[in-house]
């Protein structure tokens, strides 16, 4: 029988996957994007598992809030990329010091 | 049985499109993987009795989010190869600190138990007899409600922020000026002139 044990070790893993994407993948920010989605989908999967077995409604309202702003989220972070690309000509954000930050 | 057969099989192409999504090297493979992962989480819901986001996941990220990585990678011209330079260099680092993130979750999960105390203090427990998407806009639309107004802030925040950022005005693009258009009358627009036999008329005599 499937119980949350399982879900939490899929979000888990899924999760330290987003990590390693973002560590690996220094350069490309659409790669790092995309692992951020991963990491969002991970805690969704952590909010969902967990209002099913707990039998609360709040973790999926909640995890419905976490999509709206992971969907806002990629919408600002692409629109900065093409942004950026269009004054730098790449998207090679490792040496991205134009605010000297 | 059939469902932990189901849940093996949806959660393995899950992880593994994950691990295709950090690791391949066009990334229009990657927002494909992407896809794929996605949807597997959506069956992974579907598998745990959440069928409202279920659906939810592969119409806004399958069918929004996936689509706008696509436009923009297939948009841009971009040098991939370039960029994956730097990957073996990060490897051991990335793989370290993955391997005690997940050891340190793991560990948590295990340790975690469910108390007396946070099942008598459940926010919302699933009404009787309501399917999951009626128990969801019951305390959505309720209980919830500026939390919802909040998030299609969120959403047109995002919406102006897109449209602002790339937006960009272009030189020699002619647009329609409704200011300009209203202000014009007949006396600055129309030049009577009276020329004289074949001495024709000077192209813009008085008129804008």
């Amino acid at each position: 029988m499937i119980g949350i044990g399982h879900y939490l070790g899929v979000s888990a893993i899924l999760f330290t996957l987003g990590v390693l994407g973002i560590a690996l993948n220094r350069r490309n920010i659409i790669v790092i994007l995309m692992s951020v989605e991963l990491m969002l989908l991970a805690v969704n999967i952590n909010l969902v598992a967990f209002s099913v077995f707990l039998d609360d409604m709040v973790g999926q309202v909640f995890a419905m809030f976490v999509l709206t702003v992971a969907a806002a989220e990629a919408a600002i972070g692409l629109a900065i990329l093409v942004t950026y690309f269009r004054n730098r000509g790449t998207i090679a954000v490792d040496d991205a010091r134009q605010m000297r930050g | 049985m059939t469902q932990a057969f189901i849940f093996y099989l949806l959660a393995g192409v899950t992880l593994l499109s994950g691990l295709m999504v950090i690791s391949a090297r066009n990334p229009v493979h990657s927002v494909l993987w992407l896809i794929l992962a996605f949807v597997n989480a959506a069956g992974l819901f579907l598998v745990i009795g959440a069928e409202f986001l279920a659906m939810l996941l592969v119409i806004v990220y399958v069918g929004a989010v996936a689509v706008l990585f696509l436009f923009v990678v297939m948009m841009l011209d971009i040098d991939f190869a370039r960029l994956r330079a730097g990957v073996a260099r990060y490897l051991p680092l990335g793989i370290l600190l993955g391997a005690v993130l997940l050891v340190e979750m793991f560990l948590v999960a295990g340790a975690w138990t469910s108390g007396a105390i946070a099942k008598g203090v459940r926010a919302a427990p699933r009404p009787e007899g309501l399917s999951n998407t009626q128990a969801i806009g019951t305390i959505l639309y309720t209980d919830y409600v500026f939390v919802f107004q909040a998030a299609g802030m969120i959403l047109l925040t995002a919406m102006v922020g897109a449209i602002v950022l790339t937006h960009r005005e272009r030189a020699g693009v002619k647009r329609q000026d409704p200011a300009r258009q209203a202000a014009r009358t007949p006396v600055a627009a129309i030049a009577v002139v009276r020329p004289q036999v074949g001495a024709g008329v000077e192209t813009g005599a008085g008129v804008q």
